[in-house]
């Protein structure tokens, strides 16, 4: 015996079935490897779970029994994501960490982040791997439009708004990188799997 | 480049081209959008003989007047709703041969929302991965159609079909299997959902069928961590108020997702306006 499952089938209706696991990486990992083998009409990560629309229950239980949650995913490709530092929130975000601007700035620029899923918006990503204890709340009410190739934070996630739309994260900083772009393989630049870095620019 | 061309001469409150939708990349969190009756869809093409993805109009609420410039099938399928050929009635549900020229009008339905129309040959304007469908959720695919608007058609590739339909009655119940956060409702929400007298809220569009006829109780009023959701997802958002996601849904939420509607059933969805009766069934 090597210990309860890493995982809880729970189903969706006649169709689809959401995958519970312990966490991102594990969300990912599981993601690509379904992907890979089940022909299912979408396999979505979230936080915590899979979702695989349009596969049958028994080849999932079938590729769930293949699946070794220790393997994690071969590293993605990185993408050096260049940042003007001027965001609307930089000082609220210093506040909640207690730390000086620069700091906030040195600290973003030094993790190594990974694209856990995507949602909200067409090539918008979950970037994970923001620490635990800088998790900083979402704005009271949020924005009624935030620019594209804003940079921002929530909770313990970081990410760059691919297209305007409105939002509630809290905005360090923007981009020129060009996060969408239907004419490109995937689209999304930053697509699940994906490692991140961000590199401060001038203005 | 197609030479023939569409064009508008009115429109109603929302007319959009609208396929099969781009499923396949709901990971990259893009909306699978289609036509939200899709079997009306899938008549209206069969009708006209061409391929099951082909594109045509989806309107919401009549209105449309179009008209080409070469003879062309056409079908109507979907809502109840006034047809006209010039000023000549027609009926819906069956390929008319269109002239060049001629003006086909949409009245507003008599019953039923949304309508159908399929050209032969199909509207072909430009796909956005794989698919020609306007997703008004994330703006993907051609804006929405605007009077003055000349879509291009594309060459008929089959004979229409000689089929006749009935619309199946569009007052059936939704049947609804239990959703993965069940248990973040106060009590069973299907039962809860079986049991109400609910109707289309009037904020009912292509992302959602808004439930007007009270709130679920919630059991948890923590935070779900954003997770995948799918179509026909029964949402409940923290007012209570349940959301049954349709086509151009956002592919991922953190409010739970208490149950499921049938896929068979979700065509309903789409003749449903605002005001209308919404019934729920278990599904099993």
């Amino acid at each position: 015996m090597t210990g309860p499952p890493a995982y809880r089938v729970v189903p969706c209706g006649p169709a689809a079935l959401l995958v519970e696991v312990s966490d991102a990486p594990a969300a990912l990992s599981l993601a690509e490897h379904l992907r890979a083998g089940l022909g299912a009409t979408d396999v979505v990560p979230g936080a915590r779970t899979v979702l695989v629309d349009g596969a049958g229950r028994a080849a999932v239980e079938e590729a769930l029994r293949r699946w070794d949650p220790a393997t994690g995913t071969d590293p993605g490709p990185l993408v050096e994501v260049p940042v003007v530092y001027d965001g609307a929130d930089l000082a609220d975000v210093a506040e909640v960490w207690g730390c000086t601007l620069r700091e906030v700035v040195e600290r973003h620029t030094s993790l190594e982040l990974v694209s856990a899923f995507c949602g909200f918006a067409p090539g918008f990503a979950y970037l994970s791997g923001v620490p635990e204890e800088w998790a900083v709340p979402r704005r009271a009410s949020p924005r009624p439009r935030v620019p594209a190739g804003s940079v921002a934070l929530a909770d313990t996630w970081s990410a760059v708004y691919p297209t305007a739309s409105p939002g509630g994260w809290r905005l360090l900083g923007r981009t020129d990188l060009s996060l969408w772009d239907t004419r490109r393989t995937p689209p999304a630049l930053l697509a699940p799997g994906t490692r991140v870095v961000f590199r401060e620019v001038r203005a | 480049m197609s030479d023939v061309e569409l064009e508008v001469l009115a429109t109603g409150p929302l007319v959009t081209v609208q396929d099969r939708g781009r499923p396949g990349h709901a990971h990259l969190g893009v909306p699978r959008s289609g036509a939200l009756d899709a079997a009306a869809h899938a008549l209206a093409q069969r009708l006209v003989g061409n391929e099951p993805g082909a594109a045509g109009l989806e309107v919401l609420m009549g209105g449309l007047t179009v008209r080409l410039d070469e003879d062309r099938w056409v079908a109507v399928t979907g809502a109840e709703v006034p047809l006209w050929l010039g000023d000549r009635a027609v009926p819906t549900g069956r390929a008319l041969r269109l002239p060049a020229g001629t003006p086909l009008t949409l009245g507003t339905p008599l019953r039923g929302a949304r309508s159908h129309l399929a050209v032969s040959g199909g509207l072909v304007v430009d796909p956005v991965l794989g698919s020609r469908s306007t997703d008004t959720l994330s703006g993907l695919g051609p804006p929405p159609v605007r009077t003055g608007d000349r879509l291009p058609v594309g060459a008929p590739a089959g004979v229409p079909a000689a089929v006749e339909v009935p619309p199946a009655p569009p007052d059936g119940p939704l049947r609804l299997h239990p959703g993965p956060r069940a248990d973040w409702c106060d009590g069973d929400p299907v039962d809860l959902l079986v049991r109400g007298a609910w109707t289309c809220g009037p904020d009912s569009d292509r992302v959602g069928l808004r439930l007007e006829g009270g709130d679920l109780p919630r059991a948890r009023t923590d935070e779900l961590a954003s997770e995948g959701v799918l179509l026909g997802a029964v949402q409940l958002p923290p007012g209570g108020r349940p959301v049954v996601f349709l086509a151009d849904h956002p592919t991922t939420g953190g409010y739970p997702v208490v149950a499921v509607v049938e896929p068979a059933d979700l065509w309903r969805c789409a003749q449903l306006r605002p005001g209308d009766p919404v019934r729920f069934s278990r599904a099993w």
